[in-house]
């Protein structure tokens, strides 16, 4: 992928297909630490314990017809190509947690990339009933969205997936996270 | 700076909407947003249809995503199903052709072919070849 968030996005449609009600999204930029990491947590079905193991292991796939493995795999592989490191926890009926950590000044990382488009297209995914919250911090400053919170402003009869809700909350992304750059983009 | 407080504005222009469109159906878009989807392309795609149905204030339109359709080598891949429940499906597409598409079918309800899959015989014909 060419982008960290495009992982995001895949790894997200993960939860949403197993049945998860809320997902938090992490992501912790710290240029002091050298840190870039990435959590993806939810609250769905889980996975079996031997199934986890398979599942970390990279490049197992059934395809044939192209070389981009399992979403899971080439998440791994992202994070391990570049100094960093991968794990995942799951329990059956519980939820699963996924954490990548990259190291931020490495040659071969990719960029975050475009977090606001991401995070819409996500919204657009989740409907009506699953909940994210998604904090983002660089160095000192965060910034955080809940989907609860718009939803309780929306009432029941205005859907998060309406066109001007997710025009707005495309820009709301966009402001919230140029300033936790400073003003500069990443 | 953005506020919470904007959106209580947009509720309320956004229910109008809603009682001014209720009872007529819509066309529905959607975008497969599988891991090859997002590797070829999906999520431009998606915010272009969104910023075109903006951009054109088309009203009687939803945007959503799905998983894998099924066909890796055609995504980044985008079904409309229009008021009438028939299905279009679009294949490889990029964010110029998904303004294309909104502007003559959503707006204008011509179906581009050129953009889209034919079966022939159970068999998928590769309209764009490689
Ligand atoms: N968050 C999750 N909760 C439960 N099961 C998961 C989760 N993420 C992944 N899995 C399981 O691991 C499998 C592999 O995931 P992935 O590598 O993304 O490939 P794919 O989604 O194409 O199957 C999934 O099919 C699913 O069974
Ligand atoms: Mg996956």
């Amino acid at each position: 992928m060419k982008e960290i968030s495009l992982h995001i996005l895949d790894i997200i449609q993960n939860s949403i297909s197993a049945k998860a009600k809320v997902i938090q999204l992490t992501i912790f930029e710290s240029t002091i630490n050298n840190v870039l990491i990435v959590t993806i947590e939810d609250n769905g079905q889980g996975m079996e314990e031997d199934f986890l193991e398979k599942v970390t292991n990279p490049f197992i796939t059934t395809r044939t017809t192209r070389k981009v493995g399992l979403g899971i795999s080439l998440l791994k592989a992202a994070a391990e190509r570049c100094g960093g490191s991968f794990h995942i926890d799951s329990q059956k009926g519980i939820g699963t947690k996924v954490e990548a950590i990259f190291q931020y000044n490495h040659i071969d990382r990719a960029p975050l990339g475009n977090m606001p488009d991401t995070l819409i297209s996500i919204i657009l995914s989740l409907g009506n009933d699953i909940e994210l919250i998604y904090i983002h911090s660089y160095n000192d400053e965060a910034f955080t969205l809940d989907t609860r919170e718009i939803k309780e402003i929306l009432g029941y009869e205005v859907l998060i997936t309406e066109r001007e809700v997710i025009k707005w909350i495309r820009n709301y992304i966009q402001e919230g996270l140029k300033k936790i750059y400073g003003g500069v983009g990443n | 700076m953005k506020s919470l407080k904007e959106l209580e504005e947009i509720r309320k222009r956004t229910l109008e909407n809603i009682n001014l469109r209720k009872g007529r159906e819509g066309y529905r878009i959607v975008v497969g947003m599988a891991t090859c989807g997002i590797a070829a392309g999906a999520r431009p795609v998606l915010t272009s249809i969104m910023d075109e149905v903006n951009k054109l204030d088309l009203k009687n339109v939803t945007v959503a995503q799905t998983g894998c359709i099924g066909a890796c080598r055609f995504e980044p891949m985008v079904e409309v199903y229009s008021p009438d429940g028939e299905k279009v499906t679009y294949i490889k597409m990029n964010p110029e052709k998904a303004k294309a598409m909104v502007a003559s079918h959503i707006k204008d309800g011509k179906v581009i072919d050129d953009y889209t899959m034919t079966v022939i015989d159970g068999k998928v014909i590769d309209p764009v070849s490689e």
